[in-house]
């Protein structure tokens, strides 16, 4: 239902984020071989050959940028993925639990809000990743051996960014609750779970997709952050946090290497306005839509 | 309101529990190195850290300590106790973190009710774009540009450092711009709703000034959301304030935090958390007791 008929002021962020979306997908297997590896020219400013520049290791920025742009990307979408499941289902479950099971499960929403769970996550990642790769070279499974921090990552940064989706689809299911299509199927007998599966939830898929585009950001801030104090992502990997934290590191009075700053900053400037723009269109046209 | 202040102290212990057994079950100790110490003085330095005996030895002690007030010994920062440490960095990142509430709450009102008060105008739909962009830009990728631009090619203000006003001022402007966006827009959103409402059909039709029914009438009501929304504030200010803190250099406690995690430093690490939780839940409190306050006398 969303997605195919976008408000016409969700279309240029929809086109933008499909460009981002693909430049990051396909850009780094253009030029991968001849220019990710370590190169003579250090701190060289942007020019033809290197759009971006070049970092201290003489590494193309702009490749950087494409590659360092599949980890924040993806972790986004997962880990607002994640979230989603999870918002989704505390939600529902509160909105049609019994007033004070969902006062209390509200309550404690409340509570996490107002904890710094960034904090949280942060001792939890550092703690846990040895754990994880122990047991997964343990159990041969090597693919994960290198991206255990990773896997973690969007795990953690799923179960922290939650709360305002559970929050948008209680209020959302607890007005659904009094129409008189889920009263009818009540009345001919089905049961609480059919009325969740088959009434409720399909009736929250709009709303669900919407707030989907203002969890993306969060999820990617959130990303950036960690890396940005070198907590996330490490060394070999890169995301838009850690070319950041690359980048404010390199500014100094005496050599200026502004654009390692610079252009990261763009690419996840135009990233977050782009989704911020698509999910106020799309919340704009569903407020419309129910009034 | 009384359940309220019944549940702090349960909250505070599960903060206090998670944040042990985090720390505590996580491979490798803190005396690990690259050079192995001979096992009498581990054991010895660990005796002396009570970081010895069987874990549930370890919590209950560690709570009884907390309990005296005693935060224990830093394993990185040798012979100073968290509690010095924290004595020292605290009124730094709260000196930041005030200063850049106030910032966030000053400018967020502004342009909020700058906005509202002109709808379908250039001005609104100008300063809502400025709110989104602001809200785009996290404190990492605000603040190296401000010292880039500010501190670099302009030569304006300090770099980084701490002790001077001027020092304070682009420290605190980043780290309050994104939230001080986040409540324009609350205020924003509230007030045209606000704004729509039969008691200011009224306060029109006696002829008030525009200015007079914003202000005097409709900002009371549309100030809800904003205050149900400083708990959350001050949450992600302190966990800002971390990166805030590195970037320029700010010896708060924010960088004792990111080491701490780094060296494995565990009751350095527990002491920030449990004190950052603890102000958190003192601070919402009095956001709680302002919000039924204000609540109730618009009601009567």
């Amino acid at each position: 239902m969303t997605g195919i008929d976008l408000p016409r002021n969700g279309r240029l962020p929809f086109l933008i984020l499909l460009l981002m979306v693909a430049a990051v997908i396909f850009g780094p297997l253009f030029f991968r071989h001849s220019y990710d590896l370590p190169g003579e020219l250090t701190y060289a400013p942007p020019s033809w050959s290197h759009p971006c520049g070049t970092d201290l290791d003489g590494r193309d920025l702009l490749i950087r940028i494409l590659e360092g742009g599949r980890i924040s990307l993806l972790v986004g979408l997962c880990g607002a993925g994640i979230s989603l499941l999870i918002g989704t289902t505390y939600g529902l479950i509160a909105g049609s639990a019994r007033s004070s099971i969902d006062n209390g499960m509200m309550r404690f929403v409340d509570i996490l809000y107002s904890v710094p769970r960034l904090i949280f996550i942060l001792i939890f990642i550092n703690s846990f990743n040895e754990r994880l790769q122990l047991a997964a070279s343990a159990h041969g499974w090597n693919w994960l051996v290198g991206s255990s921090r990773l896997v973690i990552l969007i795990l953690s940064l799923g179960v922290i960014e939650w709360l305002t989706m559970a929050r948008i689809v209680r209020g959302q299911t607890l007005a659904l609750r009094e129409r008189s299509y889920v009263a009818a199927a009540r009345v001919l007998g089905q049961g609480y779970w059919a009325i969740l599966w088959r009434h409720l939830l399909p009736n929250l898929a709009g709303i669900v997709l919407v707030y989907l585009t203002l969890a993306i950001p969060s999820v990617i801030i959130d990303e950036a952050f960690l890396s940005f104090l070198g907590l996330g992502v490490q060394a070999p990997q890169s995301s838009w946090g850690s070319l950041l934290a690359e980048g404010a590191a390199s500014i100094n009075p005496l050599r200026g290497a502004w654009w390692l700053l610079l252009f990261p900053s763009l690419a996840l400037l135009t990233t977050l306005l782009a989704l911020y723009n698509l999910g106020a269109a799309l919340r704009r046209r569903l407020s419309a839509k129910s009034h | 309101m009384f359940r309220r202040l019944a549940s702090m102290p349960i909250v505070l212990f599960c903060v206090v529990s998670i944040t042990f057994f985090l720390i505590r079950l996580s491979p490798g100790g803190p005396f690990d190195s690259e050079r192995k110490i001979p096992p009498a003085i581990e054991k010895q330095l660990l005796a002396k850290y009570k970081l010895d005996g069987p874990l549930v030895t370890q919590y209950t002690g560690y709570l009884s300590d907390l309990l005296h007030g005693d935060l224990r010994l830093s394993t990185k920062y040798r012979n100073r106790s968290v509690n010095e440490i924290l004595a020292q960095t605290l009124p730094v990142t709260l000196t930041l973190g005030a200063s850049a509430f106030l910032l966030a709450l000053m400018i967020g009102l502004w342009i909020g009710s700058f906005a509202a008060a002109r709808p379908g105008t250039m001005a609104e739909g100008f300063s809502l774009m400025l709110t989104l962009l602001a809200i785009s830009l996290p404190s990492f990728v605000l603040g190296p540009l401000l010292i880039l631009i500010f501190s670099i090619k302009l030569a304006w203000l300090p770099v980084g450092g701490w002790g001077t006003p001027e020092q304070l001022l682009l420290p605190s402007i980043t780290l309050a711009l994104p939230f001080a966006a986040v409540i324009a827009r609350l205020l924003h959103d509230s007030l045209r709703e606000t704004l729509s409402e039969d008691f200011i059909r009224t306060a029109r039709a006696k002829g008030l000034r525009e200015t007079r029914i914003i202000y005097g009438h409709a900002l009371r009501v549309a100030i809800l959301p904003v205050v149900s929304y400083l708990g959350p504030l001050a949450a992600n200010l302190l966990t800002g304030s971390i990166v805030v803190e590195t970037i320029f250099h700010i010896p708060g406690a924010g960088g004792f935090f990111v080491n701490s995690i780094l060296n494995r430093d565990g009751f350095l690490l527990g002491g920030v958390v449990i004190v950052y939780c603890l102000l958190l839940m003192i601070f919402n409190l009095l956001v709680d007791l302002s919000y039924s306050f204000l609540d109730r006398r618009i009601r009567q």
